[in-house]
């Protein structure tokens, strides 16, 4: 530990200062932009390391990774568009929140609470690395189908009351995820148009979920611009732009009333990160609702409750470092992005493996330890960015709606340059608007986009070795960590039954005082 | 000042027209190349299409920068339809094959485009299937592995990074020819096929030699499933030297293509182009530096190469299919 951190003595070195400032401020703006992944981030910068010395360069994409991972955060808050999938949970209270004029308060949290996520994570990496990449290699594909279920029974809580709604959402995302090339067998699915061939990517669903309602929802409120309505915008607006002192402080005391989700987003972050497969996207949600669970107020989450920003933020950056646990020990990128930063390993001789810790030992810990740096310059950076960033409550609506459709249009379009993609999100996004309009809740939805295809491809994988081995039962239902999942999921059911069936009592008791 | 005038636009025609003739025919190209890749980023043929168009703004090549756009989706289908669909017929638009994937899936699939739809223009790098099993597997030979198979019909389990890839073909060559039936496992990439190796999911596969190269504690080579063999693992024996009758029809190919659609003097041109940048010091340091097998191949020997592998997959995978 203290090797690695007599590492970090090349933040003397002017020149590696400057590049990690600078790949520190263009991830936070690349992760802000809705379209443009983490994964996406850093896959655009490795050709930029081919003319630099191996240390600097993955020091640069340490700082690009971490940062796009909270800056995206800033785009869900501010407009209530996801700027990366790892963002979903941010925006649940983080637009709330801006909405009643705390969008400060809610960026300083996005950004503090980022960074003690990344901390912690970037630390469990430099100790436990070698125990958590055995633990990794227990899961097979049964094993990651249940954790997948577990995923799936959150839905009740991110339903906001409309479980059997919310229930109605998940499958139907999982029923979108299914369109495309059938990933087993090769069968084409539901293509009952070109555009349809590869599928339905993730960031045309977020984008188009989540920006093309916002926009409706802002020009329904056009013609009522006048008089009194617009005073109170207006008033709105002014609150928005302020940056009360003393925020920071607050936020950074308020630890003590907010440790429980602290604690509990960043257990579930840590042991999540590290399974293959369910990358950083779900993390936040489920974070977010098991610290709604276990808080005292869980009827306020959803409507601007601070400590959900604290859950989503403090869970996705925690996974930054375990998920690179896979890569550096085994050479396994666990996820997409750790497959673009193996591109940056590779390009300088480095293969993952063994040797990294022996032979390449030096550059392996400069790397370690720049990625704890990052996620201070990740802090300041955001911080300097959301100083201005803010100032986006201020936009009066006309603007807005015009500036939020193109980025929605661009942020698609840019996935895989691609009308297709922009096809789709249109789509979806007013079939979204409808349902909105029925009280179907969004985060379900997307939450059967993500895991959809992951549940499905284990399963199939492991009917396949199952089939050749021991058969069904014997392979999805024994095993440790299956049945602690099973036992997981079972218990995260009956707990939302629990959770729903008191809402109802204490409604029926409300109704009875009035009557 | 007038005196000048026409001297110096004479000058600038003079020049203009060097420049013209200096590039490919018709000015050829006259901006910026795209090259759609059909993977991921981050993937291996994305990670080396990065290396092998680094110098393409060299003048010495084309003068343009190539810009790489990924089309990911449907094993790479959705890149080459989208290239038949609406590639332009300037030649700017060029894609990165990868054999057998392109092959097989235009002869299984039935997507919008056939192997004619390209023009191969140069190759730039090969990564032969080899069998691997983990360390500490049972089985030591290939022989071990017939034998478990022999006796236990479709216990045998087998993965690669997908269906209708090399890995798969390569399966699919090990039954037929050792008379076994094995359960092929398509995992979504060979990193994910090499993770069910370790944690015993699946019991061997047929992966990248470049990922089982930079792998030698975790995995163990059995036989390589190429023509000879290779310089990166010289212990390990070909397929064919143990006894299997299997060639070189699941080795992954890489390299550009053009659509036929683009008029005969360009692909020509940037043939030549495409193959002397493959050769530029500057990729082969890389690639090597990399672990990324080079090799580069001209446009006659790839345009042999596809209709070999036409034929040999025609007879695969349709003749005696299910």
């Amino acid at each position: 530990m203290l090797e690695t951190l007599s590492y970090l003595s090349f933040l003397a070195d002017p020149y590696v200062l400057l590049v990690m400032t600078l790949g520190t401020l263009a991830g936070i703006f690349l992760g802000a932009m809705p379209g443009v992944s983490p994964t996406m981030a850093v896959a655009l910068l490795v050709p930029m390391t081919f003319y630099m010395d191996p240390r600097t360069g993955l020091i640069l994409l340490g700082a690009v990774y971490s940062s796009a991972v909270a800056g995206g955060g800033i785009t869900a808050i501010l407009i209530n568009v996801p700027g990366a999938p790892a963002s979903i949970a941010t925006l649940l209270d983080g637009y709330p929140m801006a909405k009643k004029g705390r969008a400060w308060e809610a960026l300083c949290i996005t950004f503090w609470y980022s960074m003690i996520g990344g901390i912690v994570g970037v630390l469990a990496m430099i100790w436990f690395a070698p125990i958590l990449a055995n633990f990794a290699m227990n899961f097979g594909p049964a094993q990651i189908f249940w954790v997948t279920v577990f995923g799936i029974t959150i839905i009740s809580g991110l339903s906001g009351g409309a479980v059997i709604k919310g229930l109605f959402g998940g499958l139907f995302g999982m029923l979108l995820s299914c369109i495309g090339f059938s990933p087993m067998l090769g069968e084409p699915r539901y293509v009952f148009h070109d555009s349809l061939t590869s599928g339905i990517a993730i960031v045309p669903v977020l984008v188009g979920m989540f920006a093309i309602p916002q926009v409706l929802d802002l020009a329904e409120n056009l013609h009522n611009l006048s008089g009194e309505n617009r005073l109170r915008l207006m008033e709105q607006a002014r609150a928005g732009g302020v940056r009360p002192r003393g925020t920071m402080l607050k936020i950074i005391l308020n630890i003590r009333h907010w440790w429980k989700t602290v604690t509990c987003s960043l257990g579930i972050g840590l042991v999540k990160s590290v399974i293959p497969g369910v990358g950083a996207n779900v993390v936040g949600l489920i974070a977010y609702d098991y610290s709604k669970r276990l808080s005292d107020n869980p009827q306020d989450w959803g409507k601007g409750e601070p400590q959900g920003v604290v859950a989503s933020e403090t869970a996705n950056n925690c996974t930054v470092g375990p998920a690179l646990i896979p890569l550096l020990t085994l050479g396994i990128p666990g996820s997409p992005t750790a497959a673009a930063l193996l591109g940056g390993l590779l390009i300088h001789g480095l293969f993952p493996g063994p040797e990294l810790f022996t032979k390449h030992r030096e550059i392996t810990l400069t790397f370690m330890a720049g990625l704890l740096a990052a996620q201070v310059f990740m802090f300041f950076g955001g911080m300097l960015i959301s100083r201005y960033s803010q100032h986006i409550t201020k936009v009066p609506a006309l603007i807005m709606i015009a500036a939020v459709s193109v980025c929605a249009v661009v942020g698609s379009y840019g996935v895989q340059n691609s009308m297709d993609d922009v096809l789709i999100m249109l789509g979806l996004g007013l079939m979204t608007y409808v349902l909105l309009k029925l009280d179907f809740p969004v985060a379900p939805m997307v939450l059967g986009v993500v895991l959809g295809p992951i549940a499905e491809v284990n399963f199939l994988r492991g009917k396949l070795v199952a089939e050749a081995g021991d058969g069904m039962f014997q392979f999805f239902f024994t095993g440790g960590i299956n049945i602690t999942f099973i036992i997981i999921c079972v218990l995260s059911i009956c707990w939302g039954f629990f959770v729903e069936y008191r809402a109802y009592k204490s409604k029926k008791a409300a109704a009875e005082v009035q009557s | 000042m007038k005196k000048f005038a026409l001297p110096i636009s004479f000058a600038l025609l003079l020049a203009a027209a060097a420049v013209v003739w200096a590039k490919g025919p018709g000015g050829y190209p006259n901006a910026p190349i795209t090259l759609v890749v059909c993977y991921s980023a981050g993937a291996a043929t994305d990670f080396q299409a990065r290396i092998v168009s680094m110098p393409a703004g060299n003048d010495k090549y084309f003068g343009e920068p190539i810009v790489i756009v990924n089309k990911a989706g449907a094993g790479g289908m959705t890149g080459w339809n989208w290239m038949v669909d609406r590639a332009g017929k300037d030649g700017l638009t060029m894609t990165a094959y990868n054999l057998p994937h392109l092959v097989a899936q235009a002869l299984v699939q039935k997507p919008k485009f056939t192997v004619e739809s390209f023009e191969p223009l140069a190759n730039w790098g090969t990564d032969p299937a080899v069998l691997v099993v983990a360390t500490d597997s049972p089985f030591k030979t290939v022989d071990d592995l017939v034998k478990f198979a022999k006796a236990n019909p479709k216990k045998l389990t087998m993965n690669g990074a997908g269906l209708y890839v090399g890995h798969h073909i390569a399966t699919l060559q090990l039954q037929k020819t050792a008379k076994i039936e094995v359960t092929y496992v398509p995992e979504q990439g060979a990193a994910d096929a090499i993770a069910s190796l370790y944690s015993k999911t699946v019991m061997a596969g047929f992966t990248n030699l470049a990922d089982a190269y930079r792998a030698p504690d975790r995995l163990r080579v059995l036989a390589i499933a190429d023509l000879k063999r290779h310089e990166y693992l010289p212990d390990v024996a070909t397929l064919k030297e143990l006894g299997y009758d299997i060639d070189n029809s699941s080795v992954n190919f890489r390299g550009f293509a053009l659509p036929a659609s683009v008029p005969q003097d360009i692909i020509e041109y940037a043939a030549k182009t495409v193959e002397a940048m493959f050769k530029d010091p500057m990729v082969v340091s890389k690639m090597k530096e990399s672990g990324s097998p080079l090799n580069v191949m001209s446009r006659e020997e790839v345009k042999k190469l596809f209709a070999q592998q036409k034929a040999v997959l025609t007879e695969l995978l349709l003749t005696d299919k299910k």
